[in-house]
């Protein structure tokens, strides 16, 4: 094989135009494919992270109050409301809430180790719910304790209430107290009012997933207080397996209650339906590079397979003269493989590069990272496969080649 | 002469029905991918109000200082409006037109007996509001100065919210049950959905699935307190609760708009937004000098950068796959052209000038393109038909497949063919006839 390379770059001079046509489009391929890739991997990663929450089992009812009611009314109604919901045979147990994990954004506020402080330490996403919420989410609890029901406060519409508990995720606690004390320590959330850590859960995603909250990512405080006004989430885990029974159940109950009230299907739902919603751009970008990537490599292979398709029938009496001067089949195969595996590796130095540079702007242009070089590494590996299997075809057909071409004059 | 080159070509790639399908679908993905992201593109970059959006303004002021701004201080103001300097801009009245508004979404209990409450999204807004975008209208108008100051509880509903609560007739003077309380139908708009929903982009990023089925007037809804049903951002958590306290407080929740037709104005509303920053410096109220913008709503929407950046990547990437595809028509067509040169060879000996030549396979290029064009125009139909599916709704359901679309479509894969062509047949005018004649 050594010896042959020579040969073959000298015939690639004659063939400057197709030469540098082949290697160019497995740059640009390249440099496509392994961003595209990366972009795959980053939307996958992201769109696969855990919410910490029985998510198999779990359901949101979005809940709107019509007509007039006074906050009275609407406790009133949301205490019964929660007892029916948990004597159903399908429900396991029940809470209000002002959100749910995955929500696509909600409320989240500063937080602060002291009162004083003007700069806050880091930003939480604030769920309440009652006593019941823990059991209700699936979290687990890893220290302290859980709310009482004599600790679940009520808030009317932008009251400013500040409970005097607070629960919050490991996350959350941890980048409040490094040194992990941080249970039983008062915070301070946009109020000089402390709340006292009483618990503190393994895991609980926030409410919004975009990249404004990555440097957040899984710090939520639970709060234990009930919204009475506007509208509010039911956030209903049902027995193992009856979710299915839970969502036909559950609204029904609520309407029985009270006819006053806007169920809206278009928000809650399981979570199978939630994570639909909030990682839809995610999935589909995945879905539109992974597309284009195999449009892109499908076309690439096809473009190789053609020009040296017209190579091979070019070169017939040249192959013939060399097969008559006892060339094996084997060396005519491999001249057109190693031929192939040169102008790849030309193809993919000048891709690496363009690839990285592609990264680079596209850093500084929209939201995203820096592209790892596992995913050029891989795009080089794949193109030169590609490079290598495309041009098998045609590789076989010219080693097929009889010697006596080299007689005939056409 | 063409339509002898044109048969020449149709002969020519039906020769190699291979190499001709594997450009005609180079060409065709590529064109395709390229047009349906560039249709999204288009729709979410578009201008939501033409004629008139670089007479619309959205005025800004900085009610929060240095220190509201810890992520990332580019000196930029909020975005949105706290309610006090709203109301006061109301006052003042310095705009030919002008409105502030909120997002609201109330419970509408039909009157039928027995309908269940519907849930609606809508904006408190004045009266000038209508006026000031052009809002069309099926039946009756909007509200008068008059009902604004007087705090009426009157109604502009949107045409789809009149069909299912009043059969699509005549429903002005109707009673409308928001919130428990009546409420009089002045207007019924006719189908007014535009996107992006420049007139308060900071509630719903840009667009919007949802249509806007009520307008109520602004100081009406404050008054019997319509909560807000949009983004609030506060650097303080409000002294006062409740509804009034939000009013009160530095919280930042209302858009505003202003409608200023020359230049002059413009300057004129620019100096009074920065004296009223100086006057609230001098009150004590801002610690630090005007800080203000008034930005068109080109500027604001850019501003804003309502168009996703998956949008952009998404052009991007399907333009690359078109420049592959264009790369790798050159490969094939050089192939295809070079196998000729007995052909062309013979051609000139005859006689043929370099002109016949370039004729001759640029027809033959523009024949590939133009079949790609057409497999293109299929794709593409089923790629806008398809976009929802790896796109958010609320922007791919604006994706439209239209005529200038389909001719943009036709072209592109003509002219991008046609240049791909000029390569190969430049290097097929070179053949030269006596090297050709000699060796056959």
């Amino acid at each position: 094989m050594n010896m042959q390379i020579k040969p073959i770059l000298a015939a690639l001079r004659r063939h400057k135009a197709g030469t540098v046509l082949i290697a160019l489009q497995i740059a640009l391929t390249l440099a496509i494919v392994s961003n595209a890739l990366f972009i795959i991997q980053q939307r996958v990663a992201h769109l696969s992270e855990p919410t910490g929450i029985d998510e198999a089992n779990l359901l949101v009812i979005s809940n709107q109050w019509a007509g007039d009611m006074s906050p009275q009314q609407i406790d009133a109604q949301i205490l019964t409301d929660l007892a029916a919901l948990r004597q159903l045979p399908s429900v396991q147990d029940a809470s209000p809430g002002s959100g749910f994990p995955l929500k696509g954004g909600g409320w989240d506020n500063y937080v602060m180790r002291t009162s004083e402080q003007v700069e806050p330490t880091t930003d939480a996403s604030v769920y309440l719910g009652d006593e019941h919420m823990l059991d209700t989410l699936g979290v687990k609890l890893i220290a302290g304790r859980n709310f009482n029901a004599s600790d679940v406060a009520r808030m009317v519409e932008r009251q400013v209430v500040i409970p005097s508990t607070v629960i919050v995720t490991k996350a959350l606690a941890d980048h409040l107290f490094p040194d992990g004390s941080a249970l039983g320590k008062p915070i301070y959330s946009m109020s000089s009012t402390p709340s006292t850590i009483v618990g503190i859960v393994e895991r609980m995603q926030r409410q919004g997933v975009t990249n404004w909250n990555k440097p957040y990512a899984y710090e939520s405080l639970l709060w234990p207080m009930r919204q009475d006004s506007g509208g509010l989430y039911y956030i209903i885990r049902a027995k193992p397996g009856q979710l299915a029974a839970a969502m036909r159940e559950a609204p029904q109950a609520l309407l029985a209650q009270n006819r006053l009230r806007i169920i809206d299907p278009k928000d809650g739902g399981s979570y199978a339906q939630i994570r639909e919603r909030v990682y839809e751009s995610d999935r589909g970008m995945a879905i539109l590079m992974g597309i284009i990537s195999v449009v892109l490599l499908a076309i690439t292979a096809a473009g190789i397979v053609g020009l040296t398709s017209f190579w091979v029938g070019q070169r017939r009496k040249q192959i013939g003269v060399r097969r008559a001067l006892g060339a094996r089949r084997s060396d005519i195969l491999g001249y057109f493989l190693t031929e192939n595996l040169l102008i790849g590796i030309g193809g993919v130095a000048v891709g690496a590069v363009l690839a990285i540079g592609i990264n680079l702007w596209m850093v500084t242009q929209f939201e995203m990272e820096r592209l790892s070089l596992v995913y050029v590494g891989t795009g080089v590996v794949l193109l030169l496969l590609l490079g290598q299997g495309a041009v098998l075809a045609p590789a076989v057909r010219a080693s097929n080649v009889p010697p006596v071409e080299a007689t005939r004059s056409v | 002469m063409f339509s002898y080159y044109l048969e020449l070509a149709l002969r020519s790639l039906k020769r190699s029905p291979g190499l001709t399908a594997l450009m005609v679908l180079a060409i065709g993905f590529g064109v395709a991918a390229s047009m349906t992201t560039w249709s999204v593109f288009r729709a979410v970059s578009g201008d939501p109000i033409p004629w008139k959006s670089s007479k619309l303004f959205v005025p800004q002021i900085d009610a929060w200082g240095p220190s509201g701004r810890s992520d990332k201080d580019d000196g930029e103001p909020a975005d949105a409006m706290t309610y006090m300097d709203a109301t006061t801009l109301m006052g003042a009245h310095r705009a030919k037109l002008q409105s502030a508004m909120y997002q609201i979404a109330p419970s509408v209990v039909p009157a039928q007996a027995g309908r269940h409450p519907l849930n609606v999204t809508g904006h408190a807004v004045a009266s000038e509001f209508f006026p000031m975008l052009d809002v069309p209208f099926l039946y009756g108008s909007g509200w008068s100065a008059q009902d604004d100051a007087q705090r009426s509880a009157v109604a502009v509903i949107s045409s789809r919210l009149n069909e299912k609560l009043f059969g699509g007739s005549n429903s002005v003077g109707q009673t409308l049950n928001v919130e428990g309380k009546d409420y009089r139908i002045v207007g019924v708009m006719n189908n007014w959905n535009p996107q992006p929903r420049f007139y308060d982009v900071v509630n719903t990023g840009g667009f919007s699935e949802s249509i806007e089925d009520v307008f109520l007037p602004f100081e009406r809804a404050i008054a019997v307190s319509i909560p807000s049903n949009g983004n609030t951002n506060c650097n303080a958590v409000p002294a006062e609760s409740g509804f009034v306290g939000l009013q009160h407080s530095s919280c930042v929740w209302i858009a505003y708009m202003a409608e200023l037709d020359d230049a002059a104005a413009v300057s004129m509303y620019r100096d009074y937004l920065t004296a009223y920053a100086r006057d609230q410096q001098k009150a004590g109220r801002f610690g630090w000098a005007p800080n203000i913008r008034l930005r068109d709503v080109p500027a604001f929407l850019d501003h804003e950068q309502v168009v996703p950046s998956d949008t952009k990547v998404s052009l991007l990437v399907a333009l690359g796959l078109l420049l592959v595809c264009l790369v790798n028509t050159i490969g094939l067509l050089l192939a295809k052209f070079l196998r000729r040169s007995g052909e062309i060879g013979v051609r000139r000996a005859l006689g043929a000038p370099r002109k016949a030549i370039y004729a001759q396979f640029l027809t033959e290029a523009g024949v590939v393109g133009l079949a790609g064009g057409v497999l293109g125009l299929l794709l593409t139909g089923a790629g806008v038909a398809s976009v929802g599916w790896v796109l958010p709704k609320s922007i791919s359901d604006l994706a439209r497949l239209d005529v200038s679309l389909l001719v943009i479509t036709l072209a592109v894969a003509v002219v991008a063919t046609l240049l791909a062509g000029l390569y190969p047949t430049f290097r097929a005018s070179r053949v030269q006839p006596a090297w050709q004649l000699k060796s056959n």
